[in-house]
């Protein structure tokens, strides 16, 4: 076995222990086979570079991130809401050209879902070998390229490539 | 007390959920009501599965609305952008008031 298939190994198991919760004897006995199955089968497709998985600062980071990415949840829905109610609906909305340092496909992918879930942004396209994303923007404060990255991506971008890159 | 804030979480959540839809009707184009339905039906429905969880605790339900909650938030901002790439490749255009359009002018350049 590979080190890819053992991390998809662990990682379904632990799916399918939630999902099957309280844990008993036959559901694991079942877990085990599904599991082993669906990881020898897709364990290159899904970890492509399995030592990350080993290093304990990513974890933590990405415990740092989650509160992060909460706050600026809440943030993003009282924005909205607050947009919605108001009798003028005051929207200034455009898409416009972000610029990312991130390269790996994990890193990106999570990029533009928090991009998406954070105040007024939603990732409309994205062009991974140049790190370039196009993003609806509801409040447009700035079109130039550089101060756009600045506002909507910084936020993240540190955290995330301490996570996955 | 658990109930409690049960209950909080759940009225919260129904509250977002009620101005996502709000927004669907109140907002111009369809990007700008992808992003009130997105945001708020994502944390709105997220809340209310977390109410459920203080209810039922560590349990098959409350482990389950924990999970849901873990998907949602990974699935529902890709069919959001899904949605919005499809509608702009097949020539959906902005609201007439919107500020610019990168995208459009980049695509059209090639």
């Amino acid at each position: 076995m590979k080190k890819s298939q053992i991390i998809l190994f662990i990682l379904s198991l632990l799916i399918w222990t939630f999902l099957t919760w309280p844990p008993d004897i036959q559901h694991i006995i079942v877990g085990i086979l599904v599991a082993g199955l669906v990881s020898y089968l897709t364990g290159d497709l899904f970890v492509k570079r399995p030592h990350h998985f080993l290093s304990p600062a990513r974890y933590l980071w990405f415990l740092y991130y989650i509160p992060v990415f909460i706050w600026e949840c809440l943030k993003a829905n009282i924005d909205v809401a607050r947009r919605v109610v108001h009798p003028d609906l005051p929207i200034n909305p455009g898409i416009v050209k972000v610029k990312t340092n991130l390269k790996s496909d994990t890193a990106l992918t999570f990029l533009a879902n928090s991009i998406t879930l954070t105040p007024g942004t939603m990732s409309v396209d994205i062009i991974p070998e140049e790190g370039i994303l196009y993003i609806h923007w509801i409040d447009v404060k700035d079109k130039d390229i550089q101060k756009a990255s600045e506002i909507i991506v910084r936020r993240f971008e540190k955290i995330l490539s301490k996570i996955f890159e | 007390m658990n109930e409690l804030f049960g209950y909080i979480f759940i009225v919260v959540g129904i509250s977002f959920d009620f101005f996502g839809c709000l927004g669907l009707v109140r907002l111009p184009d369809v990007y700008n009501r992808l992003q009130a339905s997105t945001k708020c039906v994502t944390l709105g429905t997220s809340s209310i599965l977390f109410g459920l969880f203080l209810f039922k605790g560590f349990s098959a339900a409350g482990i389950k609305a924990l999970l849901c909650i873990v998907f949602l938030l990974l699935t529902a901002p890709v069919s959001a952008h899904a949605l919005a790439r499809g509608a702009h490749k097949s020539g959906v255009r902005l609201w007439e008031n919107s500020v610019c359009d990168k995208y459009l002018e980049d695509t059209e350049n090639e």
